[in-house]
């Protein structure tokens, strides 16, 4: 990767969009973010906060690129706090991003996920596919970016709520195994809550079919020096965040079940 | 015709190739490190490890500069009774291990040597450039009496050879090279990063939550290869070489300095996992092209050249 791309600069925020509950879009105009390829990640740093990586969720739209931020603690809450004008550091993009693979491919997003998965929507769509999508979130007032998804895949979008607010009620991973039955797809793409990604995998692999799902780990430095974001002999920040069959596979004893915290002891993965 | 073999004898230890990664590189969980040791290492070096848990300092923890990366993690480390499982995992791969520790006081640092040569390790090295020490020794690395009280203390708590890692940031490393080396000391590494910083413009404030952080890489080599070249004439243990490795041509350098291995640690941010087993081949076609037999005859090779450097230099300085 080019150097200047890894380098600390600083961006002005063009806008904030609420996109549903909880989630924002900081937009940006970012000169090394415009070469981003889908699926890979910043590091966005608020001065005396914190720095996180976050996926690029739109890479320029109209000569703007995007963040979309859920708020789960106070860097998220203060991020989606901020105004037009202010300004945040950035790092990256960072990581390996998805591999366009597959004429039928099939999508699954829960969560904040869909952030990952938009800008491959939107780049295999330019390319003539029309993926099918299943957008899972609690409720229908946590569905992100669902007036962006049926615009650009009418039918091929399937809602999901655990409430039953809208569309299938129960979870995304829930569904998936059912569409799996009736039909018949050549590539899985999927990004979400682990639990939610590791039950994915487990249908993906019932069927042979492969995937490519996007993991979190506590990334620190961003260009695989620290180990930190380690899962098996892989770092999530580097050889990742996109993992492939092959590797999940290698992965599987830690996938969904542990993760290493900041001092590198080893935790649950709780969701 | 068999390929050179690339072994060396550090303190005692037998490696097959005398790359290492650097402590705090990829050191925290066994799979990365076996990755690491299955890239060309002939040994592997594990993050600093302290006697209780830490989760070191808050993002952010790296910047990247020119040539070389900052870096301000403040030693996270699950703690070493922690550490023992994963120096134990190594061990059943089949990777050797130096385990490189930190402490807050000298029976800390006593301690965590303990723990951590029971557990298996095959070698240690000692932290002196911790910036998280007590009062009662200071910034350690940059005193020769502490450096030489910490590492007496250490050696009476293990037979495993004992490398003391110092730092180059000091008025004369000679000097605390050599009081390791009464503190028993088996090798000395050589270095540590450099003590820099970086300062947004735009926000204008430092960038690292630590405000100052460690140089690394391709900026400070010269630095540590004159480090090196001056702890090769101030003891007679064994050097191991640290500070911006990058390319073979690099590790050829630091042999000739005097290093007897080396640890490579930022090049694999720019270079991959790769870095290792490149660098083994390029040494290795270096040492076939120009007839030696292996490393032991290229180390320290320069010092021969040099003392008539230093003649001819004393020869054409101004006397006062």
């Amino acid at each position: 990767m080019h150097i200047k791309s890894e380098k600390n600069r600083t961006v002005e925020l063009t806008d904030i969009v609420s996109e549903c509950r909880d989630i924002s879009s900081l937009l940006f105009r970012d000169e090394e973010t415009r070469g981003a390829k889908p699926g890979q990640y910043l590091m966005v740093w608020l001065p005396g906060v914190d720095e996180v990586p976050m996926s690029v969720s739109a890479i320029d739209m109209d000569g703007l690129s995007r963040i979309t931020v859920r708020e789960v603690g106070e860097m998220t809450v203060r991020l989606n706090g901020l105004s037009p004008g202010d300004r945040v550091g950035l790092r990256g993009p960072f990581g390996n991003g998805y591999t366009v693979q597959g004429d039928k491919p099939l999508f699954v997003a829960g969560g904040s996920g869909a952030a990952s998965l938009m800008p491959l929507v939107e780049e295999m769509h330019r390319q003539g596919t029309t993926p099918t999508f299943v957008l899972g979130a609690r409720s229908a007032d946590m569905l992100l970016f669902v007036d962006r998804l049926e615009e650009t895949l009418g039918e091929n979008l399937v809602v999901s709520t655990d409430d039953g607010s809208r569309g299938y009620s129960g979870y995304a991973s829930g569904y998936i195994a059912k569409l799996m039955e009736e039909d018949v797809f050549d590539m899985v793409y999927t990004c979400g809550p682990e639990l939610m990604m590791a039950k994915v995998y487990q249908s993906a692999r019932e069927h042979g079919l492969p995937i490519q799902a996007s993991l979190e780990r506590y990334v620190k430095c961003a260009v695989g020096l620290c180990g930190n974001c380690a899962i098996g002999p892989y770092r999530v920040c580097k050889d990742g965040p996109v993992f492939d069959a092959d590797m999940l596979s290698e992965v599987r004893d830690e996938f969904g079940v542990s993760q290493m915290d900041a001092s590198g002891r080893v935790t649950r993965v709780e969701h | 015709m068999s390929k050179l073999s690339l072994a060396v004898e550090v303190a005692g230890l037998r490696l097959r190739s005398p790359l290492m990664n650097a402590a705090g590189v990829l050191g925290m969980s066994p799979p990365i490190l076996k990755r690491v040791y299955d890239s060309g290492a002939g040994a592997v070096v594990t993050k600093s490890i302290g006697p209780v848990p830490r989760t070191g300092h808050s993002n952010p923890t790296l910047v990247r500069v020119s040539c070389g990366a900052l870096n301000a993690m403040g030693l996270p480390n699950p703690g070493a009774e922690y550490f023992v499982d994963e120096v134990r995992a190594l061990k059943e791969m089949g990777v050797p291990v130096v385990a490189s520790f930190f402490g807050g006081s000298v029976e800390e640092f006593a301690e965590v040597a303990s723990t951590l040569s029971e557990a298996g390790a095959d070698a240690l090295e000692l932290n002196a450039s911790c910036p998280n020490v007590q009062e009662e020794l200071g910034m350690l690395a940059s005193d020769a009496g502490n450096v030489e009280k910490v590492t007496a203390a250490v050696r009476e708590e293990t037979r495993l050879p004992l490398f003391v890692k110092l730092s180059p940031n000091v008025t004369d490393i000679k000097e605390i090279a050599a009081a390791a080396e009464r503190g028993g000391a088996d090798a000395i590494t050589a270095v540590n990063t450099l003590k820099g910083m970086a300062i947004d413009i735009d926000f204008r404030r430092p960038i690292l939550t630590n405000v100052t952080g460690g140089l690394s890489g391709p900026a400070v080599k010269p630095v540590a290869l004159r480090c090196v070249w001056e702890v090769a004439e101030a003891v007679e243990v064994p050097v191991i070489g640290c500070g911006g490795v990058t390319t073979w041509e690099d590790a050829v350098e630091y042999l000739l300095a005097g290093a007897s291995a080396l640890e490579i640690g930022t090049a694999v941010m720019t270079h991959g996992f790769e870095v290792y087993g490149r660098v083994n081949e390029g040494i290795r076609r270096y040492l076939e092209e120009n007839g030696f037999s292996g490393i032991k005859e290229v180390v320290g090779l320069a010092h021969q050249i040099g003392e008539e450097q230093d003649s001819r230099a004393d020869r054409y300085s101004i006397r006062v």
